[in-house]
């Protein structure tokens, strides 16, 4: 039995669950190893060798050290592309492009707005961190642009790669779970048809399900 | 022609595509966008890429937009071909070329961004730059520039001691950096500006380059 790969970070964090999301589509056993940010760990220098730019996840395969979540997500799909849910990733360089492209876009044009407003939604007030309107308004008008193309996508394909669940849409899971079900501002994806009925089909998916049950679970206790 | 693109010589974006195209020796077309006329952002072209932006590659009848996406897809289809920009053979180089281009994506490249756009972009909007936005955005470049200037320290380039599509992705934004007052972040960092230098030189960017006159009279 092959050793379980580490994952480094709070499953809270967005990007630490895209990752975990990622294992879980595809069967990997892995170990979740706390990082205690609250403490400035992920800042610390023994974690800065690991992940130099101080973020979470960071990842272990064996002898294999990575960090950045969707090159996580892509090594693993690649890896492991056998087990688990085999069409992730593609089965065929076509099949492969087109999520590439979806993924691209969730990286460069939804994730920006998309994260903005979680940070100040969802996290600043935890944090007693002052938000700002500006952004909120700006990200809010990024993301709508954003979501009225996917509303048209949608309506054309069942996924946004095509008719299978594929990395392209779970990437979008961690963001649009706080929009949802944290902040005023999930209407703009239940509001939306096409998107509306995209997040229900991928956010009830076991795997999601699973993470978001690893994000309300009791922090471990600081040794 | 199999292989169309669609685009323009000077986007930093098609760019980032035509360099992969010249690393590969491959054939192709580049159909041209008129962006002055808003072609991008009409029923035709955006039946192409819903975003409404360049580049859009043409493979047969198979279409794929997102510069990112259209290199790895012509990375792996011709895997075999010129240069080895993606390490397949190799499950750890190939890994850190994954880490690296996101890296490139979500770290260097939007603060980049910021800065060549208010710098080149603006003023061909009759707009002035907004000096705020620059400083931010340099701030922040330097920052991700220093852990370049480490990692650099012990590798030749950004994956390890070869080049790979991680260093190409790079290749169009810091080309017009380099034209900006600011081009001492590069240069101020020997290992950084060494691998700039080794990049930049490569024949297959340089050919690209001739084509890069935005901010030219």
């Amino acid at each position: 039995m092959a050793t379980p790969v580490k994952v480094y970070g709070p499953p809270m964090s967005t990007a630490v669950s895209r990752v975990l999301a990622c294992l879980l589509e595809k069967d990997v056993n892995f170990q979740l190893i706390p990082v205690d940010m609250s403490k400035g760990e992920h800042k610390k220098p023994d974690y800065l060798k690991i992940q130099p730019f101080g973020q979470v996840p960071s990842f272990q395969d064996e002898s294999i050290s990575l960090f950045e979540s969707r090159a996580i997500c892509r090594y693993v799909s690649e890896k492991y592309a056998n087990q688990g849910n085999k069409r992730l990733y593609g089965t065929n360089p076509l099949e492969k492009a087109s999520i590439e492209q979806w993924l691209e876009a969730e990286g460069q044009s939804f994730n920006p707005p998309s994260s903005a407003l979680v940070f100040q939604l969802a996290f600043a007030p935890r944090m007693k961190l002052k938000q700002d309107l500006g952004v909120i308004k700006q990200s809010e008008e990024k993301l709508a642009k954003v979501l009225d193309v996917y509303e048209q996508r949608l309506g054309e394909s069942r996924f946004l790669a095509g008719d299978e669940f594929t990395l392209a849409d779970l990437s979008h899971l961690p963001n649009t779970q706080y929009l949802v079900s944290v902040t005023e501002k999930g209407e703009m994806f239940t509001k939306r048809k096409n998107v509306g009925r995209w997040w229900s089909e991928i956010s009830g998916r076991d795997s999601w399900k699973k993470v978001v049950d690893l994000q309300k679970a009791p922090p471990p206790k600081s040794a | 022609m199999a292989l169309k693109l669609h685009g323009i010589p000077m986007s930093t974006c098609t760019t980032r595509v035509l360099t992969c195209l010249h690393e590969k020796g491959l054939d192709f077309e580049l159909v041209p966008v008129n962006l002055f006329a808003g072609e991008h952002k009409q029923p035709p072209f955006l039946a192409k890429n819903p975003f409404g932006q360049i580049p859009v590659l043409e493979d047969g009848d198979f279409t794929l937009f997102e510069s990112r996406a259209i290199t790895a897809y012509l990375a792996e289809k011709y895997k075999e071909t010129g240069c080895d920009l993606l390490r397949h053979n190799d499950l750890k180089e190939a890994a850190l070329v994954k880490v690296w281009l996101e890296v490139e994506s979500q770290h260097y490249y939007p603060a980049i961004y910021q800065i060549v756009y208010q710098f080149f972009a603006l003023p061909l909007q009759g707009k002035t730059a907004d000096q705020a936005i620059i400083d931010v955005n340099l701030e922040k470049l330097g920052k991700v520039l220093d852990v370049y200037e480490a990692r650099l320290g012990t590798t030749k380039c950004l994956a390890g001691d070869f080049y790979s599509l991680a260093d190409l992705h790079h290749l169009s934004y810091t080309y017009y950096f380099m034209k900006t007052p600011w081009a001492s972040l590069i240069n101020s960092r020997p290992n950084v500006k060494a691998w700039w230098d080794d990049i930049s030189s490569r024949p297959a960017f340089k050919k690209v380059a001739e084509g890069m006159t935005f901010g030219e009279k």
